[in-house]
Parts: structure tokens; sequence; C-alpha cells
């Protein structure tokens, strides 16, 4: 299946092969200002594209005072937020209150320096993968920064010192850490695919042609369960409950304001932009598609922006047309659908790498075994349902022994 | 990059200086802070430092595992802990207790201590006495430890998974409170009153059960 294409920058990054000289660390300063410049600038874009997509599609016009078609709009509001006064609550916990947008905002940044943009060019004779690094552990640091994303949404909302910010943080906090894990599960399929961490070899062992982009060629599964997590993690509606406005003021950032609440929200957006970028990274075959003869290095990085471009468009069109799920709801696709059918579908594809005979017998047991699964759910709600609507009809008395309900305590039931 | 950090010594160390600085700040704010939520993130900062040094000892796959492990669910869990059980007053360290509760830990922390220098008075600093270094071979590091987890150390690495599951089960088991009646709403006044209003809220992340626990022990937080 997988195609062996030209996996050259395997291990050690070619720019580093010849020693390090004043020419490579020049280029790698390029490199790390291009990134961050290039993301800060996007990040201003995407907020005025998402305001005016989102406004074309409830039938109104959105931003288009401030510079040609609003662009600088965000830039006004920017302005305005940092001339705010910047306030910090009496009962707050003043360092951590300061600190939690920051450990907001650098996993963001430094997710984004392992995704690659485009190609490989010569700089000078010095090879260069136009990508800021590509560690060994490539698809593993985006993980485990986004593991650190949780602390700054958390910490945020405890010490603020206040009721709703405290709620917002917790529901967060527990809803990434369960996505996190269907993010983990599939990304494992795909490094079985590509025989690799590194993002440049994630890339790589798509290259061959559309159809081997691992969208495709893990079956559509992995996919969709992988941008489902993400928006998840994100924290982007339909999953939102950690600043759900209607339940939680504003939620975990609720008592932030001036630069600090700028601060998060474009550590949210430019996650965004992140996560559609890794998502095309990891299932679409990142800068990869056809080139012309004629400025070569460019091509790549078009189809990186067009591809991320598509899936920026796509979470604002969710935005717009999904309301906000219920945390039970929530809890409920996350560990009894998601994470088992990811699981499922890891062990499928494993099995299918073995032989199409291990590969249909391990989907068999899968099937199996999902139905055992839905089963026991299915039983353990119709128990519930049943004690909960019958029980204290002919049973008054609460103090039976016997009665045993489910050990959800029947408040947010469905 | 085990070629570049052969030939330059200097960034090794100043490296290596920099975590370390980091992990004993970090280390000693575990010990010393009152506030047990600036205690979690002073671990979270040692936990940091000791990722930078394994990524510096080219043990890149352990410093991701420790930062996703440790950092990301671990920490995380001890914050959820402190903050639904809203234990985040600051701490009487030394209101009550025995001396001798005192006394042993700081012998033991003498001891290690002690240990430590006297194993380390040959290579002290840089990096020359590596016990985790890079795996050899032409692989990578990730794909040698891979290898080997999964045919030399396969068994024990499948019988510490089953001890997980295991302890999980467990865990679930132990923490199954005593079940209540359904729809309190529905039952007589004094019935409800009887019924202990504050069991142990137990702060799970997992399960959809565990999602509507958490859910009830948030409204516990904010009557609080």
């Amino acid at each position: 299946m997988l195609t062996a294409p030209v996996v050259l920058l395997v291990d050690n990054p070619p720019l580093y092969a010849h020693g390090v000289g004043l020419a490579v660390v020049l280029i790698d300063l390029v490199r790390v200002l291009v990134g961050l410049v290039a993301l800060l600038g996007a990040v201003v874009m995407m907020i005025w594209f998402e305001r005016k997509v989102i406004s074309d599609m409830q039938n109104r016009i959105g931003p288009n005072r401030a510079g040609p078609f609003g662009l600088l709009q965000t830039l006004a509001d920017g302005t305005k937020l940092l001339f705010k006064e910047d306030l910090l609550p009496g009962q707050a916990d003043r360092t951590v209150f300061r600190l939690a947008p920051f450990l907001s905002l650098m996993p963001a940044f430094l997710i984004f320096t392992v995704v690659p943009i485009g190609g490989v060019v010569t700089i000078a004779h010095h090879v260069v993968d136009l990508q800021v690094a590509d560690p060994p552990i490539g698809i593993l640091l985006v993980l485990a920064l986004g593991s650190v994303a949780v602390y700054g949404t958390m910490l945020a909302g405890w010490s603020s010192g206040s009721k709703y910010p405290l709620l917002g943080s917790v529901r967060a906090s527990a809803q990434m850490i369960s996505y996190e894990a269907v993010l983990g599960i599939t990304v494992v399929t795909v490094v079985l695919e590509a025989h690799g961490l590194t993002t440049r070899q994630i890339v790589a062992s798509q290259a061959a042609h559309f159809w081997d982009w691992n969208a495709l060629r893990l079956g559509v599964v992995p996919f969709v369960l992988f941008f489902i997590a993400s928006t998840a993690e994100l924290n982007r509606p339909p999953f939102d409950l950690a600043e759900g406005e209607s339940e939680l003021g504003g939620g975990f950032h609720t008592e932030y304001s001036s630069f600090r609440f700028a601060t998060f929200f474009m550590a949210e957006f430019m996650n965004t932009i992140t996560m559609s970028a890794i998502v095309v990274t990891l299932f679409f075959g990142g800068p990869d598609g056809p080139g012309f003869h004629v400025v070569r290095w460019l091509w790549p990085i078009l189809w990186f922006l067009g591809k991320t471009l598509v899936f920026l468009y796509v979470q604002v069109w969710i935005r717009a047309a999904l309301p906000r799920l219920r945390y039970d709801q929530l809890m409920d696709l996350g560990w009894k659908v998601m994470i088992p059918l990811s699981l499922a579908w890891l062990l499928v594809v494993a099995g299918v790498h073995q032989s199409t005979t291990w590969g249909l017998g391990v989907l068999g047991g899968c099937v199996v075994a999902g139905g055992l699964l839905f089963q026991s759910v299915r039983v353990a709600r119709r128990r519930r349902e049943g004690l909960a609507s019958g029980g204290s009809s002919f049973e008054p008395v609460p103090a039976a022994p016997g009665l045993r309900a489910a050990a959800t305590p029947g408040k947010v039931e469905d | 990059m085990p070629t570049l950090l052969a030939a330059a010594t200097l960034p090794d160390a100043i490296t290596f200086a920099v975590a370390a600085v980091i992990c004993v700040a970090g280390a000693l704010g575990v010990v010393l802070m009152r506030n047990p939520v600036h205690a979690a993130l002073n671990l979270v900062m040692t936990l940091f430092g000791i990722a930078v040094l394994f990524v510096e000892e080219d043990a890149q796959f352990l410093a991701a595992v420790q930062v996703i492990v440790y950092t990301g669910a671990i920490v995380v869990l001890f914050l959820f802990v402190i903050m639904l059980l809203g234990v985040d007053r600051q701490e009487q360290v030394f209101a009550d207790g025995f001396v001798a509760q005192r006394l042993v830990p700081l012998l033991l922390g003498a001891l290690v201590l002690v240990e430590v220098l006297l194993l380390a008075h040959q290579h002290w600093v840089t990096g020359a006495a590596k016990v985790s270094g890079a795996a050899r071979g032409t692989r990578t590091n990730v794909v040698a430890l891979g290898r080997s987890l999964f045919t030399t150390y396969l068994l024990p690495f499948e019988v510490t998974s089953a001890l997980l599951v295991v302890a999980v089960i467990g865990a679930v088991v132990l923490a199954r409170r005593p079940h209540r009646v359904p729809e309190p709403g529905e039952l007589p006044d004094g019935a409800v009153r009887a019924a202990p209003p504050a069991e142990p809220p137990v702060p799970s992340v997992g399960g959809g059960e565990g999602a509507a626990d958490g859910a009830d022990d948030e409204t516990k937080v904010v009557s609080r």
C-alpha cells in the first residue's frame, strides 16, 4: 500500500547535515520569524474571514467600514481592546491569572512549528524544508502541546476566583482530556500508515496520488473522528461548552478584559488555524499537489494554503449551522461513540496491514464487540429510565435498599 | 542531533544548566508553596525541565511521553481534584502532626542527596555519564524503542497494560457510591433532607456516567 516515495528527510533535518554555521542559524531565524508573522497575519485574516462568512450565511453584510471590505476591522477591534482597562478581580489569584492567557497562546504558536507549509527548497546551497522545525517526534509534539493547552483554559477559570469561570474551566478540562484520547488514537492509524512520526514523513507517505491521502486510504472514519475531536479540542461550536454564553456568562474568560482577553481570543483563532493545518497534514497530503514548472517552490505552498482554507471554511460553516451540545451529550459522544469507534478502526487498520484475512477477522470481532457495547448501553439506559419513571409511583419510601438506580444521579438525564 | 551536540559542548552545557535550574526551582516550589494549585504548577515546571533534559539526552520519545502523560493527564487530574474539592486555600503545614513526620522526610532527603552526590561525583554536570543515551544503531530513537518494546519486552509491556486496566476497573468499582433513589423531587421533603446531601464528590473525567457525576459536582462547587 505504501508507495515508498522519496523519504530522504527521515531522521536528520537536511539543513543541519553539514554542521551549523552562520548561514544555517540565519536561515533558522528567518524560518521562525516567517512562521510567527505568517501565523499572526493569518489570525487577523481568519477573524475577518469568520465574521464575513458567518454574516453571509446569516444574510447580513458583516464588517464593511474599516478598510476595503472591512479588512481592517480586526485591527480596529484589537486597538480598542488594547486601550481598555485591564481589570484584575479582587478574588483572583494574581500570578496564575496573569499566567493563564500565555499558557493558552504558546501551545498554539508552537504546534504550528511542525506543520510543513511547503516543499523542500535550496537556499544558497542549503537544503531547507519549509517548516519551522521537524523534530523526530513530530506529531507527538502536537499531542503534547495540545495537552498543555488545557492548562490555559483550566487555570484561567480557576484563578478568576468566581463561579462561572470555574464551571467553564472544569467543563473544558474534562472535555479536552476526553477528546485528546480520540485524537491520539486516530493519529496512531495515520502513523501506522506513514511508518514514521515526523510530519515530513507523514506528508511524504501520501505524496503519490490523491487517493493515497490518508483521508481516503484509511477509510474516511479516522479523518471524520479526528476532525470532530479537533473541533472539540478547540472548544469551538458545537462543542464550546467551556464558554457557553447562555449558561456561564462568558465561560472561563468572563473575568478577563483588555489585552489578556485579546490573548485568549487570539489563541482560539490561532488554534483553529493550526488544527486545520494539522488535519491537512495528516489526512490530505499537506502541501502535496500537482505543480508546474514555472515557480516550482510556490505551488506546494499554494496547495497547502488552499486546503487549509477549505477546512477553515468548514469550521465556520459548522459554527453557523449547528447548535451547542448539552454536556452529557458531549461526554456520551466522546466516550461511548468516538473512543470505541476510533479504537476499533485502529485495530482494523492494523489487521489489514497484516493481511486481508486478519483485517476481515478483526472487522468481524469489532462489529461483535460494538454490538455488545451498544446493547449494554441500551440496557443500562432502559433500566435507568424504568426506575426513574416507574420507581417512585409504587415505591414512595426511599429507604428501599434493594432499589438500585444507575450510578448517574439522575440530574442531567435525557 | 547527536553530531551537533558532540560538536558543540557549550550549548549542551547551557541547555543542561537551564533545564537543571528549572527542575530544581520547580521542585523547591512544590515543597515550599502554600497554595496547592501553585505547587501543582511548579510540578509542571519540573516535569518540563526533565522533558528538556530527555531531549538533550536524545530520548525524544520519552520527552514527548513525559509531557503528554505527566503534564497532560496526571497533573491536570491533580488540578481537577483540587478545584472540585475546593482545597484551594493555604494549607497549615505546621499546624499539627508529629515531630517525626517532619524529621523523617528531612532524614530521607538528606540520604538521597548524599547518595546522588556519591554516585555523581565522578561525572559532574555535563552529559559525559549518559544513562539514557540514544539507542545505538542506524534507526532513530523512536523506531528502536518501538522495536524493543514490541519484541524483546513485549510480555512486560502487555502485563503492565493489563495491570493498568485492572487498576482502572478497581477504581471504578471502589468509586461507585451507594445508589440513591432517582427523582428526589418526587419524594417527601423529610426524605430528601434525610438523604445525605454531600457525599465526597468523585472527581471523574471519564465515562458517560462520570460526566454526569462531574456535572453534579459542579453544582456543589457553586453552592459552596
